[in-house]
């Protein structure tokens, strides 16, 4: 490959993006406290020490249960709105649209202290039920986005051959859209699983004394001596995004595949 | 479910009868009162440009409407409130609509799920429907794997295999290739005379529904225009517009004379041809005195060579404005001595016969039982 001006940006520019991300798995199987060159030897202590960890495990199962409910009840909404928004016209549908896709752009800060001040203005306990609440605000838009994709992929002229051959409504979606459109629904699931996984903001604010995991990791950086631990911690987190999202992509195409269509560019 | 085993009605009887049906979107009117009777056994046609409501008025009859006013009857039950699939018709989708989910017998056999038949049965009339339309051996196949022609067959046999009293068409040929559209368009005419089921195809291709159909309804913005069997289509459109729509016609003013009591017959005098005298038939109201239009086909009007003489002395002179050589025929642009615009006459090409030249004088035969006059 020739050394244009180009190719050295993107390289510089690839760099800048992954090489901190890069440091998380050295510095992990690193043997030695202090997180600087030159390394000490390979070790796999600190993920031993993440296993006797109980807070940790405390922190990891409730992200676990947001994490789960928020992708199930982001992809359940997003399932109706989507559906709702390419199969039937009824007024104002733009801007309604618009309002639910909204919390993309809003800052999680202003969501996480309006959602905040709701809650001690109604004297309700903030906790991981708010916390689920939260994420599915911000969940929601994105599973739309995944399934209207899906949704619009889908020549309505399927369902309506269905019926025409004698199939009810509902046998129709149980039969030819769902199947469809799970593809869909699986990349919509695990997507709002990897976001909700990692957002922090919202669970900050909300998160009272149960955290979640990110709160629990950001928590643990005033103690020095638990700086590999949490690099420990994080590699993990960086490897199961990863796997997610690369298993989200796959269905989404294997989606398209089966509707015999061409990629217009995915979701991620 | 209600659908039974094929056409119970004679061939010939209405199977569906349009009684002023209306369709409103909002304040656009689609459907302005659609009458028409279409009977059993026929294959019948929709034809019209994109806009004027033909896919709307099938898609009221397979239920996928709801029509703002009117009676559509199907073997003679109102069709109101019936839904898609409790009306004994089916339909093959623009886009084939083939599921592609499934293999090509689970698309064809679909229909048979909800019936009492025996899987072994099932799968007997699947065969039989993939044989029909020649398929056979495309069973086990993904249905995403299949060509344009072969998803076509698909379509018609998973439509066909429910031996549906009506079957419904919509613009089935127009995803195909030239060459494809004429194979599918002779076998589809084949496939109907065999199972004796009611076609209703909707086209814009005017050849395509010459070519099919038993009859034909044009029908522009939302009304039909004319409801005839193809050759009284072609030969005697009863309007200026419908004649534009089907084929190519030449259109020259003339004169309707006034004539004595009785005489069964219409006096003209057409421009750059002559007098002329046309059955009073063609206009059963009566043709007002006064200017009037004619129309009259390219293959109508005959270049005569030296030597030749028309019959009856009808002949008419003008100049060759233009030559355009398709090999098998030639259309020739003729400015008729008298007339406002050339004519274009077509002429097929045989040993002996030079082609004119461009600016060359020509002498042209003519017939009156060929011209038709809008009145």
């Amino acid at each position: 490959m020739k050394l244009t001006p180009l190719t050295v940006f993107a390289g510089l520019y690839l760099l800048v993006l992954y090489a901190p991300i890069a440091l998380l798995p050295l510095f992990a199987f690193n043997d030695g406290t202090v997180i600087a060159f030159p390394l000490q030897g390979f070790t796999l202590q600190w993920f031993a020490a993440l296993l006797d960890t109980p807070a940790l495990h405390e922190a990891t199962l409730n992200s676990l249960i947001i994490a789960v409910s928020t992708s199930v009840f982001a992809t359940i909404l997003g399932l109706f709105a989507a559906r709702a928004a390419t199969r039937y016209n009824f007024p104002a549908k733009g801007g309604i649209v618009g309002f639910i896709m909204l919390p993309l752009v809003l800052p999680e800060v202003i969501v996480a202290i309006s959602l905040l001040i709701v809650l001690m203005q109604l004297g309700l306990d903030s906790g991981t039920w708010s916390i689920i609440a939260g994420h599915t605000l911000i969940c929601t838009p994105f599973a739309i986005a995944i399934l209207q994709g899906s949704f619009s992929n889908m020549d309505r002229s399927l369902e309506e051959a269905a019926v025409d051959l004698g199939e009810t409504p509902w046998s129709t979606f149980r039969l030819i859209t769902l199947p469809l459109v799970t593809p869909g629904i699986i990349a919509s699931l695990l997507i709002c699983f990897t976001i909700s996984l990692d957002e922090f903001i919202i669970a900050f604010f909300l998160s009272g004394n149960e955290p979640t995991l990110p709160v629990y990791l950001w928590g643990q950086l005033r103690f020095p001596a638990r700086l590999p631990v949490v690099m420990a911690l994080g590699t993990i987190l960086v490897i199961l995004s990863v796997l997610l999202l690369v298993l989200a992509e796959t269905f989404r195409r294997r989606g398209l595949k089966r509707a015999g269509l061409k990629d217009t560019g995915g979701f991620l | 479910m209600s659908q039974t085993n094929g056409p119970t009605l004679a061939k010939g009887q209405p199977i569906i009868t349009l009684e002023g049906v209306q369709k409103y979107y909002g304040d656009y009117h689609a459907l302005r009162g659609i009458s028409a009777e279409i009977r059993a056994g026929e294959f019948f046609s929709l034809l019209g440009p994109s806009g004027c409501g033909k896919t709307t008025l099938l898609r009221a009859i397979a239920g996928f409407e709801d029509i703002s006013g009117g009676v559509i009857r199907l073997d003679g039950r109102d069709m109101e409130g019936v839904p898609p699939n409790r009306r004994p018709t089916n339909m093959v989708f623009q886009s084939y609509a083939i599921f592609p989910h499934m293999s090509v017998a689970e698309n064809v056999g679909f229909g048979l799920r909800r019936s009492s038949m025996s899987s072994d049965e099932k799968r007997r009339a699947v065969a039989e429907a993939l044989e029909m339309v020649g398929l056979g051996k495309f069973g086990a196949r993904a249905a995403h794997a299949l060509s344009g022609g072969q998803r076509q067959r698909v379509a018609l046999a998973r439509a066909l295999i429910l031996k549906p009293k009506v079957l419904l068409l919509d613009e089935p040929l127009s995803a195909l290739d030239k060459k494809m559209r004429e194979v599918m368009q002779v076998e589809l005419i084949k496939l109907q005379r065999e199972v004796g089921i009611t076609f209703i195809l909707v086209t814009h291709d005017q050849e395509e529904a010459l070519v099919m159909s038993d009859r034909i309804a044009v029908m522009f913005e939302g009304e039909i225009a004319q409801l005839d069997d193809p050759e009284t289509l072609y030969r005697r459109p009863n309007s200026r517009r419908v004649a534009e729509f089907i084929g190519m016609m030449n259109f020259l003013p003339a004169r309707v004379l006034p004539t004595g009591p009785g005489g069964g017959r219409i006096a003209l005098e057409v421009a750059g041809l002559g007098p002329a005298e046309i059955e009073a038939a063609q206009c059963p109201n009566g043709a007002n005195v006064g200017e009037a239009e004619i129309g009259v086909r390219p293959e109508s009007l005959t270049v005569l060579y030296e030597g030749q003489g028309a019959e009856g002395g009808r002949e008419a002179e003008g100049t060759v404005k233009e030559v355009v050589y398709y090999g098998d025929m030639t259309y020739y642009d003729i400015l008729l001595d008298g007339a406002p615009a050339p004519v274009r006459v077509s002429m097929r090409n045989m040993p002996g016969r030079r082609v004119l030249d461009y600016g060359a004088r020509a002498r042209l035969a003519w017939d009156p039982r060929a011209m038709v006059l809008f009145c």
